[in-house]
């Protein structure tokens, strides 16, 4: 049974702007990142990575980098513990232990340009890199493909041999190709067949990657007695503790890992990289610490960027503007190991609307690139570029209102979304509502400069959020304040919204509270900061935390004043007396008079989170593109989105204004741009060029608050939905600035000059 | 049998002034500012980013001059002045921009803030009062993957009309 509650609209401390806890640190350069770590000790390690796409690995010699000054270690996989080729649980789903492993460092293939193959300690990073040029590989070069057509022709090898022969092999024809799922419900087919107008398209996006600003990092150290300590910049210090475990094959208990502050994440830095490296190196090397960064590079070839992929998409709707049908099938890239994360692809595909009878249809590809990881919705913004644009198109085609025709088929509550759960409430009607009303959607777009045009769309996008497990302890100072502990590692914000319900709770500001992010020897098991689920489920276990707090505490008040327990309650931060008004203590002096009352007051919360409540959003873009060059620039952005309530809500429009930039990133220009061998082309921040303060315009923000029912203080998650709508967004301003349909990713500027010169 | 020396060329010897101390070490040749900045004297506020120059995570000011740290040589400040985002606070408190910073939540996960902070007072010291489009153009050396940047560029406004 899921407890739900009344939302009020009155809070002291939810919706109010306080200064962040780790601000201070955070703008004097005090705050300890991954790389800033220092231990007594330490050495440098790096890795070696392949050139090639797709490649076996003949021989790897490393005794000339052994042999150099100043080289402490080389690993290789043999080095590792020896993996089965087994399904094994890694805290993000079932994977193969083997493919875990190798992707750390390959063993017998190399399955993209950027796969690790060794690693090196040196006395310095300097003299590591010097070393790793020094290892000699022998390679036999394979066919390799980087997309998703490509790598089913016939002559292209199976990437992976284990799924030559597999059940979703042989249904789709290629190794390389695995079904995953189809959901039906209804009869499609039948509903094409009655509908008025039919509308079908192919939607294509390339990979991109999150572009967190600091690089992976990781230092590692073994104790004598085979404890394994770790330093990282993590997601989710427990989801390295596990991985790591498995990958090691060492119990989770041995190992600690401190999650230093983090440098950005939007889903990739859930995985591990570097970690099982630095520990080889650490205990071949004598159990000294080895510090590695990721550098740049190998930040865009080695480590989990976003599927691209294609998506074919058919609409069928009624003449008077129902949506009856709606087929799709989804080919999105999992990179050189199955897990594309096409599953949410197909939760997400259809989820802004009510559509009585649909199909979907989703595989996983495998090409000879990264291995994906989440970012920021993960699956849903390519979806979205499907449906959203063919939705605008079919309103075109059939002389709909483009805002009443999604209006009048939006999700609701009861509404069954594509995969089959039936939607609690969700506020996509207010949303859709809330954008017509915005100041953005009333004025006129404006003259565009001499010789240029311009253009408006919108878009909306859903994510379903995530709950699942989070703790929080929390312990009383004699002064009234609060220490609060949680696992959850901050990557935006989150220690002051998880901070601000505890306080709500209390009956104290949110400046009583003082939030800390320890290792996982110090708090209960906490899930990844990922699925924007920190404010919503991590909140509710310091909500949980607070209840107990003030349990507790009403017992040491009753001792105080020699009365019964149950005639003690808690209102507005002060404790009394039901039957004797004299008797009232506020929450920071009860604090500081419990001396006799029975010792220190600490407590605990702990969650595990099934419902989530799904969030919505609604973007509004107004851009001017010059058609000789194609140069788009983006001049008007408004985001509406609803935030279930708004706990900070600085930090919910900084999420809202963060994940709108990546989608236009996304739109306009960003993309992993392969050569013919497979090589990443641009792979540097000065090729793979994502929006600077310069292409963005202000981005203005609507926070809709449809409380979620399922939190206490109605917390839907925001981080990830804003990533959703910029894609199609985008892409239906440029429809109606230059009259073109572009069905592929990125909209940028060769593609529209491209699409005026046909 | 491994060596804790780092091997390769002699170090240079460096007298420099950082953040208004003095200061003097011997740097590997081939050791970026970057480097020696976080690995030598210790100030690891100035952060790695990418490396060639495109992330602005590691501006510092080189004789009053925005530069990325990874692009300048260790050697090189050798008779000059650095200023990191360690020196930006005094004994009086946060400068303006470290508070506009904070108010206006400027930073997300704050890998990127030393950089903007460093970067932004080098436009405000030189044009206490420029307009947004100038301070998107002097940012746009810095790139921050968080907050699609509205709450820098208020924060930069913020201090600017503060410091006037």
């Amino acid at each position: 049974m899921v407890a739900t509650f009344e939302p009020k609209s009155e809070y002291k401390v939810i919706g109010t702007r306080p200064i962040r806890h780790d601000g201070l640190d955070k703008v004097t350069g005090r705050a300890i990142y991954g790389a800033d770590i220092k231990l007594p000790n330490m050495i440098w390690g790096t890795v070696l990575r392949s050139p090639h796409a797709h490649a076996r690995i003949k021989s790897v010699d490393t005794s000339a980098a052994e042999a150099m000054d100043g080289v402490h270690a080389v690993v290789v996989n043999a080095d590792l513990p020896k993996a089965e080729n087994k399904m094994v649980d890694l805290g993000e789903g079932a994977t193969n232990l083997k493919w875990a492993v190798d992707n750390i460092l390959a063993s017998d293939k190399v399955l993209y340009a950027g796969h690790a193959i060794a690693g090196v300690a040196a006395v310095d990073r300097y003299t590591a890199e010097e070393a790793a040029r020094a290892i000699k590989v022998e390679y036999e070069v394979l066919p390799s493909a980087t997309n998703v057509d490509d790598t089913i022709a016939s002559d292209m090898p199976a990437i992976l041999e284990e799924f030559v022969g597999s059940p979703g092999a042989e249904e789709s024809g290629h190794a390389n190709h695995v079904k995953e799922f189809v959901h039906e419900f209804g009869d499609p087919d039948e509903a094409f067949g009655g509908a008025d107008h039919v509308i079908e398209a192919e939607f294509s996006l390339e990979m991109v990657h999150q572009g967190y600003i600091e690089p992976h990092n990781a230092t590692a150290v073994w104790d004598e007695d085979g404890r394994l300590k770790i330093w990282t910049s993590t997601q989710g210090a427990f989801t390295v503790r596990q991985q790591v475990a498995a990958v090691l094959q060492m119990s989770e208990s041995k190992i600690r890992v401190t999650p230093l502050e983090i440098g950005g994440g939007f889903g990739g830095k859930i995985p591990i990289y570097l970690e099982p490296v630095a520990a080889a190196l650490s205990r071949k090397a004598g159990n000294v610490p080895v510090k590695m960064i990721m550098e740049r590079r190998s930040v865009f070839e080695g480590s989990g960027p976003a599927a691209g992929g294609k998506i074919n998409l058919k609409l069928g709707a009624t003449k008077d503007g129902k949506l009856v049908a709606a087929d799709s099938t989804l080919r999105m890239e999992a990179g050189a190991y199955p897990g594309s994360l096409v599953g949410a692809s197909g939760m997400c595909i259809y989820a802004c609307y009510n559509i009585p009878n649909m199909r979907i249809t989703g595989y996983d590809v495998l090409v000879n690139k990264p291995k994906v990881a989440a970012y920021r919705a993960p699956g849903s913004p390519q979806v979205a570029f499907a449906i959203e644009t063919l939705v605008d198109d079919l309103c075109e085609q059939a002389g709909f209102d483009k805002w009443q025709f999604r209006r009048d088929n939006a999700a609701k509550e009861g509404t069954r979304r594509g995969d089959g759960p039936i939607f609690p409430r969700i506020g996509m009607e207010e949303v859709l509502d809330a954008a017509k009303e915005t100041d953005h959607w009333n004025s006129d777009i404006g003259e565009a400069s001499p010789g240029r045009v311009r253009g408006r769309g919108f878009a909306s996008g859903y994510w379903f959020n995530v709950g699942l497990q989070s703790s929080v302890n929390l312990s009383l100072n004699d002064d009234g304040t609060v220490e609060l502990v949680e696992g959850s590692t901050d990557i935006g914000g989150t220690r002051a919204s998880i901070a601000m319900q505890a306080a709500e709770t209390l009956g104290i500001t949110a400046e009583d509270v003082n939030p800390t992010v320890v290792d996982t020897d110090t708090v209960g098991f906490t899930a990844v900061t990922g699925g924007s689920r920190v404010t919503y489920a991590t909140g509710y276990a310091a909500y949980n935390a607070a209840i107990e707090m003030i349990d507790k505490l009403k017992v040491r008040a009753s001792r105080l004043w020699s009365i019964d327990e149950d005639d003690v309650q808690f209102e507005d931060g002060v404790f009394s007396s039901k039957s004797d008004p004299e008797l009232s203590i506020g929450f920071k002096d009860l604090a500081g008079k419990l001396g006799d009352t029975g010792g220190p007051v600490t407590s605990t919360g702990s969650v595990d989170l099934e419902a989530a409540g799904g969030a919505y959003g609604t973007h509004i873009c107004d851009l001017e593109i010059d058609p000789e060059t194609g140069k788009t620039d983006v001049v008007r952005y408004t985001i509406v989105q609803d935030a279930g309530r708004a706990i900070h809500p600085s930090y919910v429009e900084g999420q809202m204004q963060g994940g709108a930039a990546q989608g236009i990133g996304w739109a306009l220009n960003e993309e992993y741009y392969m050569s013919d061998d497979g090589v990443m082309a641009n792979s540097s921040y000065l090729d793979y060029r994502m929006p600077t303060s310069l292409d963005l315009p202000s981005i203005e923000t609507v926070i809709v608050e449809v409380p979620n029912p399922v939190h206490p203080y109605g917390v839907r998650g925001v981080g990830e939905v804003p990533i959703v709508p910029p894609v199609p967004a985008v892409g239906n301003a440029i429809k109606d600035a230059i009259g073109i349909r572009l069905r592929e990713a990125p909209m940028n500027a060769g593609r529209i000059v491209a699409a005026l010169d046909s | 049998m491994t060596t804790q020396v780092t091997p390769g060329p002699s170090r240079v010897h460096v007298r420099t002034t950082i953040n208004g101390n003095s200061h003097e070490f011997l740097v590997p040749p081939y050791m970026s500012l970057l480097d020696t900045l976080r690995e030598i004297v210790g100030l690891t506020g100035t952060k790695e980013g990418c490396l060639d120059g495109n992330c602005g995570a590691c501006t510092v000011s080189l004789d009053g001059r925005i530069v990325d740290s990874c692009l300048v040589l260790g050697a090189e400040i050798d008779g000059k002045s650095v200023e990191t985002v360690e020196g930006m606070a005094t004994s009086e408190g946060l400068h303006p921009l470290q508070q506009a910073f904070l108010e206006e939540a400027a930073l997300q996960c704050g890998i990127c803030t030393p950089g903007f902070l460093v970067a932004a007072k080098g436009l405000l010291d030189n044009e206490p009062a420029p307009d947004e489009h100038r301070i998107r153009h002097w940012l746009a050396g810095n790139l921050c993957r968080c907050t699609g940047y509205d709450k820098i560029v208020r924060a930069v406004q913020k201090a600017s009309a503060e410091m006037a």
